[in-house]
C-alpha cells in the first residue's frame, strides 16, 4: 500500500539537510503509547552541543511509509526494528528482513563456483556473547558477511514501561551489562533534564571517576581478545591482569566489579569507599604498567602485522554512518560526547581531543584506545584530586522527581555514545528507548572485509569491542 | 618475542591459592542480601514493594530473601538495615535446588537439597579430576561472560584445577549457561545440551540465568533457564564473581563441598 505521506517525507527532507549540514543521525525509533493509536516516528539528531528529537506522527491505521534509509543509510537497522515491533512498511527499504525477532531463512548474496556459506554461532567457540555470523566464501576471502543477532533479544525496551525511575536505573545497567554505568549516566541525564535538577560538583566527580574506569576496563578486554587471537600468550596473560585489577579497584569503590548501584538520578549513591589519596595511589600502580605493556604490544610485529590494514573503515563511510566511538574515531570521524556534549564533571575536567587518525583499520581503533586509556588515567587523576578538595563539601543526591515529561540524555560509554529517550507520566516511565553504540556500529562490520580473510574475522570482531546485549535490545 | 618472555616474569605468581588457602578477596565478596536472624520490628511494613523483583516474601512473621531472584541493587540493605544485610563471601550462593537459595530455609529444602546432591554425586563420580565446560549465553546482559573470561586469566587459572574451556559440547561435561533465557536461545541452546554426552551438569550462572532477574517479566524471555535445561547447580550474583563462577563448577563436579571442604 503506498501513501503519500508529506509530513514524514518533509521530515526526511530535513533530516537529510541537517546530515548534509554537518549534524549527525543518531537514531530513529518508533512508539505507539496506546494499543490501536496513531504510531510516531522519532528521530535523534546530534548536532553541536545537543541532540535535537524530530517526530512525526502517521496518520491513524497506516500500514507504512515511505523508508529513511534510502536517503540517510544508518536508517537501515533502524527501520528493520520498526518493521519488528509495529509491522509497519518503511516502503523502499532495500532489505526488510526481521532483525531483532526470530524467523526468516539464510540469506544468501554471492553465487559463484565454490561459494558456501560458514554459518558461525549462535554458540560460538570460547566465552562468547550468543549471535550468528553467517560468513559466505569460496574458501578464504569473504565477499559477504551477514548477521542474524536476534537471539538474544530480551524485550528491555517494553520492560521500563510502567517501572519507576528507581528501578529504571537498574535495568538501564543490565541493558549492556559491560557498560552498565555509561548506561545509567545516559538514562539519568534523561531524568535530570525531564526534572531540570543538576548533579552536584562532587556527584559529578564520582560519576567520571566510575565511568572512565570502566572505559580502561572494556578497553584492556579488547586488548586481551586481540593479544588471544594473535596467540600471545603473555600478552593475553599480562592484559587479562591488567583488566583484573582494574575490575578490583571498581568493586573496592563500590562493591560492585561493574560499577553498579553508583549512579542514579540526582547523583550518585555515595562516595568511593576508597580515599582519594589510596586512590591516586592506586592508579599509579595500575597506570604505568598498563602503558609499559601497552607500548610492549605496540612494537610486537607479528601482532601488529595481524592488525594493520584489517578491518578497514574509510573516512567518507565514518563521516556517512555516523560511527561512534573508537570506530569512528579511528576513521576520522570523532564526535565524542564528552566533549561535544559534555556532561557531569567533564567541562570542569576538561578533555583535550586525541590525536587525529583516518587509517579506520584494526590497528586504528586499537591505537585510538590506547590512547583513550592515557586520557582516562589523566581524567582519573584529576577527578580524584578535586574530590580531595570537594569531599564532604557537597550534597551527593539531590532530589530528582519529575512526574512528567520527555527527555534525551546521553553519556560516552567505551563503545561509543549511549542515547536514552526516556518519557514519564505521573512519576513512572511511559516509554524508554535506549540506543547504544553497539546497535549504531554493528552494521558497519558489514562492509569491512575488503581483502580480508576468515583468519582476519576474530581481528575485526574483537577490534570493534562491541556487546551483542546491547545490540538485540 | 624475548621481551614477553621477561614482561611475563615481572609481577611472580599472582595465581589464587584458593580454593587450598583462603583469599581475602573472595571472602569480603559483597553477596546478595538476606535477611537478619533477628530482623527490627519497626522495619517490616511493606516489606514486599521495596524490592524491585520480588525476592522478598513475609509468611507467618519470617522475612525471606528468594536470593535467585536478588539483583544485588542493595535497597533492602539501605533502606531497612535492621532487617536486611549482604552477605559475605563470593562463595555464598550456589544450591542444588531451587529452592535452596531461599534464605532462610524453607522447612521441606533440607531433604530435597540432600537428594539432589546424592544424585548428583553419582553422576559426576566418573569425571574424576579432568573436566572440560561448555559455556551458552541465553540471553546475558554480557557482564557473566566476562567474570567466566576472567577464569581464564592468570589470577583465577582454571587450568589449574583441571578444568578446561571446550569449544565443542561433544566433549563437555559441564554446561555453563548465562543469561534470562531469551527465547531466541531456547533452540540453541536445548541443542548444544542435547549434545553432550552423559554424565552432563548443568549450571545456571547468574541471577539472570536463575529466575531472569529484572527480565522475567518480559514476554521475551523464559524467566531464567531451568525452563529449557535442567539444572543441575543454582548460582545466583549479578553477574557472579568469578571465586562464585569457580565454587560452582567445583562443587558441580564434587571437588569441593558446599561448606567448602575438599572432597576428593
Amino acid at each position: 500500500m503506498t501513501m503519500t505521506q508529506p509530513d514524514v517525507l518533509a521530515l526526511w527532507k530535513e533530516l537529510e539537510a541537517r546530515v548534509a549540514a554537518g549534524d549527525r543521525f543518531a537514531g530513529l525509533f518508533a512508539t505507539r503509547t496506546v494499543e490501536g493509536q496513531a504510531v510516531t516516528l522519532s528521530a535523534h539528531v546530534a548536532t553541536a552541543g545537543d541532540v535535537d528529537t524530530l517526530g512525526v506522527t502517521l496518520p491513524p491505521g497506516a500500514a507504512g511509509y515511505p523508508a529513511l534509509t534510502p536517503r540517510i543509510g544508518a536508517a537501515f537497522w533502524y527501520e528493520r526494528v520498526i518493521h519488528d515491533q509495529f509491522g509497519l512498511v518503511p516502503e523502499g527499504h532495500p532489505r526488510l528482513a526481521p532483525l531483532i525477532r526470530p524467523g526468516y531463512p539464510l540469506p544468501r548474496h554471492v553465487e559463484g563456483y565454490g561459494v558456501f556459506t560458514i554459518p558461525h554461532g549462535p554458540v560460538r567457540s570460547g566465552i562468547m556473547e550468543s549471535i550468528e555470523y553467517l560468513v559466505e566464501t569460496p574458501g578464504e576471502a569473504i565477499p559477504h558477511l551477514n548477521m542474524r543477532v536476534f537471539y538474544k533479544h530480551r524485550g528491555v525496551e517494553s520492560r521500563f514501561t510502567g517501572l519507576t525511575l528507581s528501578d529504571g536505573v537498574l535495568l538501564a545497567e543490565r541493558t549492556e551489562g559491560i557498560a552498565s554505568v555509561a548506561h545509567a549516566l545516559a538514562f539519568c541525564h534523561a531524568a535530570e533534564r525531564v526534572a531540570g535538577c543538576e548533579v552536584s560538583p562532587a556527584a559529578g566527580l564520582v560519576r567520571v571517576l566510575h565511568a572512565e574506569l570502566e572505559r580502561i576496563a572494556n578497553h584492556l578486554d579488547v586488548a586481551v581478545r586481540l593479544a588471544d587471537a594473535a596467540g600471545l600468550a603473555v600478552a593475553t596473560a599480562r592484559m587479562a591482569l591488567h583488566k583484573e585489577r582494574v575490575m578490583r579497584l571498581v568493586s573496592r569503590m563500590c562493591g560492585s566489579r561493574f560499577g553498579r548501584g553508583v549512579v542514579v538520578p540526582g547523583g550518585v549513591t555515595a562516595l568511593p569507599r576508597l580515599s582519594p589519596a589510596d586512590l591516586r595511589a592506586e592508579l599509579d600502580k595500575l597506570s604505568r604498567p598498563i602503558a609499559a605493556d601497552a607500548a610492549a604490544l605496540m612494537a610486537t610485529s607479528s601482532f601488529l602485522d595481524r592488525l594493520r590494514g584489517t578491518g578497514p573503515l574509510t573516512p567518507a563511510r565514518a563521516r556517512q554512518h555516523g560511527a561512534l566511538g573508537p570506530i569512528g574515531k579511528a576513521a576520522g570521524f570523532a564526535d565524542d560526547d564528552r566533549m561535544a556534549r559534555p556532561y557531569d564533571a567533564y567541562p570542569a575536567l576538561g578533555l583535550e581531543p586525541g590525536r587525529a587518525h583516518s587509517a579506520g583499520d584494526a590497528m586504528a581503533r586499537l591505537r585510538v584506545r590506547w590512547e583513550e586509556v592515557d586520557s582516562s588515567f589523566g581524567l582519573l587523576r584529576r577527578a580524584a584530586d578535586d574530590l580531595l578538595a570537594e569531599r564532604a563539601a557537597d550534597q551527593l543526591r539531590v532530589p530528582c522527581e519529575p512526574p512528567s515529561g520527555r527527555a534525551v540524555g546521553w553519556a560516552e560509554a567505551p563503545q561509543g555514545e549511549v542515547l536514552y529517550d526516556v518519557s514519564l507520566q505521573e512519576g513512572r516511565i511511559a516509554g524508554c528507548h535506549p540506543r547504544s553504540a553497539s546497535f549504531h556500529n554493528l552494521v558497519l562490520m558489514h562492509e569491512v572485509f575488503a581483502g580480508d580473510i576468515l583468519t582476519d574475522f576474530p581481528f575485526i570482531e574483537a577490534s570493534f569491542g562491541l556487546s551483542v546485549a546491547g545490540v538485540a535490545l | 618475542m624475548s621481551i614477553w618472555v621477561l614482561r611475563g616474569l615481572r609481577d611472580g605468581v599472582v595465581t589464587t591459592r584458593w580454593p587450598a588457602k583462603p583469599d581475602s578477596y573472595a571472602d569480603d565478596w559483597r553477596g546478595p542480601a538476606r535477611p537478619l536472624d533477628a530482623p527490627d520490628p519497626g522495619g517490616l511494613a511493606d516489606l514486599t514493594d521495596l524490592c524491585p523483583t520480588d525476592a522478598i516474601t513475609v509468611t507467618d512473621g519470617t522475612v525471606r530473601v528468594d536470593q535467585g531472584r536478588c539483583i544485588l541493587c542493595g535497597r533492602c540493605v539501605t533502606e531497612r538495615p535492621g532487617v536486611f544485610a549482604w552477605s559475605q563471601g563470593a562463595t555464598g550462593p550456589a544450591a542444588f535446588t531451587r529452592e535452596q537459595l531461599i534464605i532462610p530455609e524453607l522447612p521441606e529444602t533440607d531433604a530435597a537439597v540432600q537428594a539432589a546432591r546424592a544424585r548428583l554425586a553419582m553422576r559426576t563420580r566418573a569425571l574424576h579430576r579432568s573436566v572440560h565446560v561448555r559455556h551458552v549465553d541465553a540471553g546475558s546482559d554480557g557482564s557473566e561472560e566476562w567474570e567466566i573470561q576472567a577464569l581464564l586469566g592468570p589470577v583465577y587459572d582454571l587450568h589449574r584445577l583441571g578444568v578446561f574451556i571446550t569449544a565443542s559440547p561433544r566433549h563437555a561435561d559441564v554446561l555453563l549457561v548465562t543469561g534470562a533465557g531469551a527465547r531466541g536461545m531456547s533452540g540453541p541452546l536445548r541443542t548444544t545440551y542435547d549434545a553432550m554426552p552423559d554424565p552432563k551438569v548443568v549450571i545456571a550462572t547468574g541471577t539472570d540465568a536463575v529466575s531472569g532477574g529484572l527480565l522475567a517479566g518480559s514476554e521475551a524471555t523464559t524467566g531464567g533457564v531451568g525452563a529449557t535445561v535442567p539444572v543441575d547447580i543454582w548460582l545466583a550474583g549479578s553477574p557472579p564473581s568469578p571465586f562464585g563462577i569457580l565454587n560452582a563448577l567445583l562443587i558441580a563436579v564434587g571437588y569441593l563441598t558446599p561448606a567448602g571442604r575438599r572432597s576428593r
